[in-house]
């Protein structure tokens, strides 16, 4: 019976794309986006029917598989296992994906042909759910290269710009660099374990064996590069802020809440690999810690209001990583989720911005937005405070449980705590900046800008998640402020490795106090420098050096470009004006050139004079006989 | 056993024979007279026709006798038709010189 749960959860948004891309394709946007809505809500409900039964013991962990294909002696399965941790991930995935999918009805009502979006985020929600409930490597891997088609699609939405189609094809090669990293992860898998499978891996793992630690390190950083493709981490994170060239409903589910969670998620499953390798938690940690604070500086300065939002996730997503390198696997996933809401109701409060500003995205445009736009305003200002952590919004558990597990596991914890808090700090000052400048002050637009709130659909998912966003901390609230038990750490103690906490440089409840005022204390001056003075250049010009290295993110682009995009582009200018046209295609026109010369010569004998062609005959006929004249002879 | 004097005469037959074959075919081949041409291919025939006359006299065998009377009458049909392709030929062009005609260039 819970196979039909689960099989609903995860084939209706494939039904949902197949009746909108395949059967129906129909111009009417309204009727495409209520169906795809539906597929994605049946899925929702399903989830939520296996997430009760899950969680109320009747069934730990509901596991089936269906042959996939066999390579000699070795056979592939699609399977499936629906654990808690599985559980927490989908919820959030039909969930969030259920109150996008309500938003886009409004966000693209006016679009052409919308069934096509829609197609592309049902098949995107199947791939994710795919993706959460493989109890094997190979099945997560399906997933991960389905949802990063999904993105490639979304973000070139509107192709016949060539600039946003030219994101897609970033995002997808960056990608596809992280993938490398997993594949070598699955291919080591297969020669150290012979087998894909993660609850046989984990039982290998758990058994004393001969497997040098070093091998392992290797192998977990395979699947850590992997995850840098696909979370954004340094070295791969470029490609995250150029896919807001997507719908800012994209935005909102695939580059904020579900598929760039995607590399925590593979790392939080295979916890129990991660947990005994420490070399490569140092690398996870630091390359975190510095992905967290590079973007939250480029953050600062970004005037796009979707750029800020991205480089937020980035730097939220370092933040993750940190965790996850501390071995603090719940914090991560539990970030994750209040993330989730939270950056999803920035994203969507964005597209509503946008929406009613008719597309205008530069924050130095906008201004005075509160009265036009109330709801937007509210809900977006509680997204606002939540990602800011202050108490009681659901981004305080989850920073605080991040940067005290840091702080407790991590053998610099000092240090990496610091560098995270320094992050946070940052988080709240560009939030707080983003918000002040997009909704308080005076307006800077035209006077032929008129903007307006925006519909019901749209305006109805802001306020779920808004109460979300609110809300969903309380179910991981920590144990030293003794409110309510930790419900999910409790819940997801069944699929993540625990480890231990030792004894932290800086009690529990002086952490949060330090973390929580000096929060308070960012944003108002964050406040009170934006709403007084706007842009602030007269401070920002003493240090004109770090403002330029900002607002340039770094260069970063410019380094890739000029280490590898440049190099690439040469090697290929030079593989088609000399190799291609002169090696290979020399390869094949000098048989062509030999033939055709040969031709021409013998060509020369076919003078249609019948005489000629005797005299070859008979030169031909006296040659055969004098051959065999001296065969018989010998 | 043959005799050295009979030997003598096979000797001279085929040097005629080759002689005139020879010749035929020189000319067959140098010749641009189409009429040559044909005598010449006429004369090749019957020094084949010479040497099978004679060797069939030496060996007493009468079906090679028969075989160049039908050689011969062969040889005059394949002569009447040739002729007639050569009066066509001269239709054509108005001469009968082979190197006027270059119709069996591909």
């Amino acid at each position: 019976m819970m196979i039909f749960w689960f099989a609903g959860m995860l084939l209706s948004p494939l039904v949902g794309a197949i009746v909108n891309g395949l059967l129906l394709r129909t111009s009417h946007n309204r009727r495409a986006g209520v169906i795809a809505t539906t597929a994605v809500a049946i899925s929702f409900c399903s989830a939520l029917k296996l997430s009760i039964e899950i969680a109320s013991g009747s069934e730990k962990v509901i596991m089936f598989a269906i042959p996939f294909f066999e390579v000699g002696a070795k056979s592939f399965v699609w399977g499936f296992s629906f654990d808690a941790l599985t559980t927490v991930m989908a919820l959030v995935v039909t969930g969030i994906g259920t109150l996008i999918h309500l938003y886009s009805i409004g966000y693209m009502a006016e679009e052409k042909k919308a069934y096509r979006y829609f197609t592309y985020l049902n098949f995107f929600l199947f791939q994710m759910l795919l993706l959460i409930s493989s109890d094997n490597l190979l099945g997560i891997f399906v997933g991960w290269e389905g949802v990063g088609l999904c993105s490639y699609l979304l973000i070139g939405y509107w192709y016949e710009d060539p600039e946003k189609s030219k994101a897609g094809m970033k995002a997808f090669v960056i990608n596809r660099i992280g993938d490398v990293g997993f594949l070598i992860g699955m291919f080591l898998c297969l020669s150290f374990f012979n087998t894909l499978n993660i609850s046989e891996i984990a039982a290998q793992l758990g058994a004393p064996s001969s497997l040098d630690p070093r091998w392992l390190n290797l192998l977990a950083l395979a699947f850590f590069f992997g995850a840098t493709g696909k979370s954004a981490q340094i070295p791969l994170f470029t490609w995250l802020p150029d896919a807001m060239a997507g719908p800012t409903p994209v935005s909102a589910l695939i580059h904020a809440a579900t598929m760039v969670t995607a590399g925590i998620y593979l790392i939080a499953r295979l916890s129990f690999l991660f947990q005994i390798t420490q070399t490569t938690n140092h690398v996870i940690t630091i390359i975190g810690a510095a992905t967290a604070l590079i973007a939250a500086l480029i953050g600062t300065s970004q005037k796009d209001i979707k750029k800020v939002l991205a480089y937020s996730t980035v730097s939220q997503l370092g933040l993750m990583f940190v965790a996850l390198g501390s071995r603090a696997y719940f914090a991560a996933i539990f970030h994750v989720m209040t993330h989730a809401f939270f950056k999803a109701l920035l994203f969507l409060g964005s597209g509503s911005v946008i929406h009613g500003m008719h597309g205008e995205q530069d924050i130095f445009k906008m201004g005075g937005l509160a009265k036009k736009m109330p709801i937007t305003f509210i809900t977006f200002a509680i997204g606002t405070i939540a990602i800011c952590g202050l108490p009681p919004l659901a981004g305080f558990f989850s920073k605080d449980t991040i940067l005290f597990e840091t702080l407790a596991l991590n053998r610099y914890g000092l240090f990496f705590w610091s560098v995270a808090f320094l992050a946070s700090m940052l988080t709240c000052f560009y939030m707080i900046r983003l918000l002040v400048l997009v909704f308080l002050g005076a307006p800077r637009y035209g006077s032929e800008v008129h903007p307006h709130e925006s519909p019901l659909t749209m305006t109805i998912p802001l306020i779920v998640l808004a109460v979300g966003s609110a809300l969903v901390g309380l179910l991981g609230m920590p144990h030293s402020l003794h409110l309510l038990p930790n419900y999910l750490e409790h819940f997801l103690s069944a699929s993540l490795v625990q480890i231990p906490l030792g004894t932290p440089a800086i009690p529990e409840m002086a952490a949060m106090l330090i973390t929580t005022s000096s929060a308070l204390a960012v944003v108002a001056f964050s406040f009170v420098l934006y709403r007084r003075f706007g842009d602030f250049n007269f401070l920002f010009n003493k240090f004109v050096g770090i403002r330029t290295l900002c607002a340039s993110k770094f260069w970063i682009d410019e380094l890739y470009q000029l280490l590898y995009v440049q190099p690439f582009n040469q090697i290929g200018k030079l593989l088609s004006s000399f190799v291609d046209p002169k090696l290979i295609d020399g390869c094949v026109r000098l048989p062509a050139w030999i033939t055709k010369q040969g031709s021409l010569a013998l060509s020369s004998l076919n003078t249609g004079v019948i005489q000629t062609y005797l005299f070859w005959m008979v030169l031909g006929l006296t040659a055969i006989l004098w051959s065999l004249g001296k065969g018989v002879a010998f | 056993m043959i005799s050295l004097a009979s030997s003598n005469t096979i000797f001279w037959t085929h040097a005629v024979a080759f002689s005139l074959f020879s010749l035929g075919l020189i000319g067959f081949l140098v010749r641009r007279n189409a009429i040559v041409v044909l005598m010449c291919v006429e004369m090749m025939l019957n020094s084949v026709n010479l040497i099978l006359v004679e060797m069939a006299t030496r060996m007493n065998a009468t079906e090679g006798l028969i075989l160049v009377i039908f050689t011969i009458t062969v040889a005059a049909a394949e002569a009447a038709v040739g002729l007639g392709m050569i009066l066509n030929l001269y239709r054509l062009k108005g001469t009968v010189d082979l190197d006027s005609f270059h119709v069996l260039k591909g």
